[in-house]
Formats: C-alpha cells, sequence, structure tokens
C-alpha cells in the first residue's frame, strides 16, 4: 500500500515537474551561451548545473570565475545569493513527517529550489519525499541538458520561444499561492503586500541597490514575521493549555 | 583563469547544498511554538509572491505580453486550473502576443 502511495507521488512529481523542467531548458539555455561567451567550455558548464540547481547563484558564479575572484568570495557570494533555500528549507521540515529517514531528507534537500520548493508547497498538507523525486527526475536533465546545450549550440532557439518558456515558471508560482489565498483572505493580503512591497524593492531609487537575493530575504522576514506576529495560525488540534499571553 | 574551475564549481556544491541540508536535517519535530510556526506557515507565500512580482514583468521581450502571462496565470489559478495548465496557458498567451507585438 505504501508503495503504491509512492509511486503515484512519483508520477504526479513528474507531471508537475514538466513545466519546470521546460522552464528550466530556457533559462539553462541562457546560461550556457553566457557561459560559452565566457569561454566556459560545456563539461564543466553542464557539472556547475547538474551540483548547484541554482540559477542566480551560477549566474554569478560565471563572473566570478572569469575574474578569477577567491574561493572564498565564491563560498561568501553563493552563501547570500542562496539563503532564501534556508527559509524554505525550515519551512519544508514542518511539511515531512517527523519519522522520515535521515537519506530521504539528504534527496529532498538537493531538490529544494524556488520551483521544486514551490510546488512541494503546492502539494497537499505533507509532502512525500516521491513527489521531489518525480519532479527532480524531469527538472535536473532539464536544467543540466539546457546547460550544456546553450555552450555548445549557442544562440539557436529564436527569443520568442524562450520569452514565452522563461513565463511558465512565474505561471508556476502563481498556481501555487492563488489557490490557498482563494480561501483565505489574510494570505491574499500578505500577498498582496509582498508584491507591492517586492515592486517598491525593485523600482524606488536607494533600496532598489539590494541584490535580488536580499531582497526576498528581507521582505520574506519581515512580512512573515509580522503576519506571525499579527495573524499566528490557529493551534494545533491536539489540546494544549495555551496559558501564555499572545503577544 | 588563473584558478581551477572545478575547485570553484566543487565550492559552489557544498555551499548551496549546506544551506539547503541543515534545517531539514536538524529541525526533525514539529514545531510547537506558534509564533515560529506561523512564520514558516507563511514563508512560502510570501516568498514566492515577492519572487514573482514584478520580476515576471522582465521576464519576456515585451512588458505587455509579460503582463498578459500574468493575467492569465491569475486568471486560470484562481478558476482552480492544475500547475501545468497554469503555465502552458500563460506560456502560450505570451507566444502567441509575441507574434503580433
Amino acid at each position: 500500500m505504501k508503495l503504491e502511495t509512492n509511486r503515484s507521488w512519483y508520477q504526479k512529481g513528474i507531471r508537475d515537474g514538466i513545466p519546470i523542467a521546460l522552464g528550466y531548458l530556457a533559462v539553462s539555455f541562457t546560461l550556457g551561451i553566457a557561459a560559452g561567451n565566457l569561454g566556459i567550455t560545456a563539461f564543466p558548464a553542464a557539472l556547475m548545473s547538474l551540483t548547484n540547481l541554482t540559477s542566480a547563484g551560477e549566474f554569478a558564479a560565471l563572473g566570478l570565475i572569469t575574474a578569477g575572484a577567491a574561493y572564498t568570495e565564491m563560498a561568501g557570494t553563493q552563501l547570500i545569493i542562496n539563503l532564501r533555500y534556508f527559509l524554505m528549507s525550515c519551512a519544508l521540515s514542518q511539511k515531512l513527517p517527523a519519522n522520515l529517514p535521515f537519506f530521504h531528507r539528504l534527496l529532498v534537500s538537493y531538490g529544494i529550489t524556488d520551483e521544486i520548493f514551490g510546488i512541494a508547497i503546492g502539494a497537499g498538507e505533507k509532502l512525500n519525499p516521491f513527489y521531489t523525486y518525480g519532479a527532480l527526475t524531469v527538472a535536473v536533465p532539464g536544467w543540466t541538458l539546457g546547460t550544456w546545450l546553450g555552450v555548445v549550440s549557442g544562440n539557436v532557439l529564436p527569443q520568442r520561444v524562450l520569452s514565452a518558456l522563461n513565463v511558465a515558471l512565474y505561471g508556476m508560482f502563481t498556481a501555487v499561492i492563488v489557490p490557498p489565498a482563494r480561501k483565505e483572505k489574510i494570505l491574499a493580503g500578505m500577498i498582496g503586500v509582498s508584491m507591492a512591497a517586492s515592486l517598491v524593492f525593485t523600482y524606488f531609487p536607494g533600496i532598489s541597490q539590494i541584490s535580488s537575493g536580499m531582497r526576498i530575504i528581507l521582505l520574506t522576514i519581515l512580512i512573515a514575521g509580522a503576519g506571525a506576529i499579527l495573524f499566528p495560525i490557529p493551534e494545533e488540534s491536539e489540546n494544549q493549555t495555551q496559558d501564555q499571553p499572545t503577544s | 583563469m588563473e584558478q581551477n574551475i572545478y575547485l570553484y564549481i566543487f565550492v559552489m556544491a557544498v555551499v548551496t547544498y549546506l544551506i539547503r541540508v541543515l534545517p531539514l536535517t536538524l529541525i526533525r519535530k514539529p514545531i510547537k511554538n506558534r509564533t515560529i510556526r506561523s512564520f514558516l506557515y507563511y514563508v512560502p507565500y510570501v516568498t514566492l509572491a515577492v519572487m514573482t512580482f514584478p520580476s515576471i514583468l522582465t521576464a519576456t521581450a515585451s512588458i505587455y505580453s509579460a503582463a498578459a502571462g500574468l493575467v492569465t496565470a491569475l486568471i486560470l489559478a484562481y478558476i482552480g486550473a492544475s500547475l501545468f495548465q497554469v503555465a502552458v496557458g500563460a506560456c502560450g498567451i505570451v507566444f502567441l502576443l509575441e507574434l503580433f507585438l
């Protein structure tokens, strides 16, 4: 019975992973073109994509590699750009079954990308790791092969196709956040505030200097933090006596 | 390039993986504190909203096609279309519009 559930979650993961793979193909293709232009060959570029599975971090790395930056600088840059995964991993820790074996945690961690995290949040109360594995099965080849192809073939796909595929990833984020926001007014409000704040942080002089990775972390901590204080979620159904005043 | 590219890739991969793996392996029990639970409940929605907007508007060749893609995604998601349908619908609109723009 358990096996059967795992299989169906795996298949669902593959299905939901297909739009991710298509979006990844477009983005990593652009990444590959950029790598090729900087003189990085196909094998290391594809290896970087396979082992890192992150767009912003890899784009930043291209510049650092060609500049011959120090390894510590590379480590620091990756830490700052990818710190949002830390928050995602914290959030995901509450969606995994508490008794989930360690090796599943190691594997699921590899798959914490903006997109796979996004669909995992949308996939029900608890996360079955096989859902993530399904998504990874299609998304990782998309990301890695796209990088490879970008380096070896250069600009062969028309801009129009890349442009349309780019939107797939944002479309998925929308598909994850809208349905729960329909049911919960507070969530809808917080999503609206988040988008407005993100707009301000992107274009307002001065604060627009903040990098996109930092912007995501700052706004997430501020807005989700404010939400947690102002609108705490209901207590768990287990009868817990709440003797602390809600601050 | 003075430095070794494979060493760069190794450094990147280790840092990025540690960021991803530490919370998931260290936090293995349900958190009881209500404020932290609420915070973690809101994190994904805020993060995804911040990542989507306004970035989506500059993701395509024209802001009009991007805006149409966003509106299409919002409508499809609102009426309960699946992840795949929303993604393909938004892509399709952008592709069609850019044939004319």
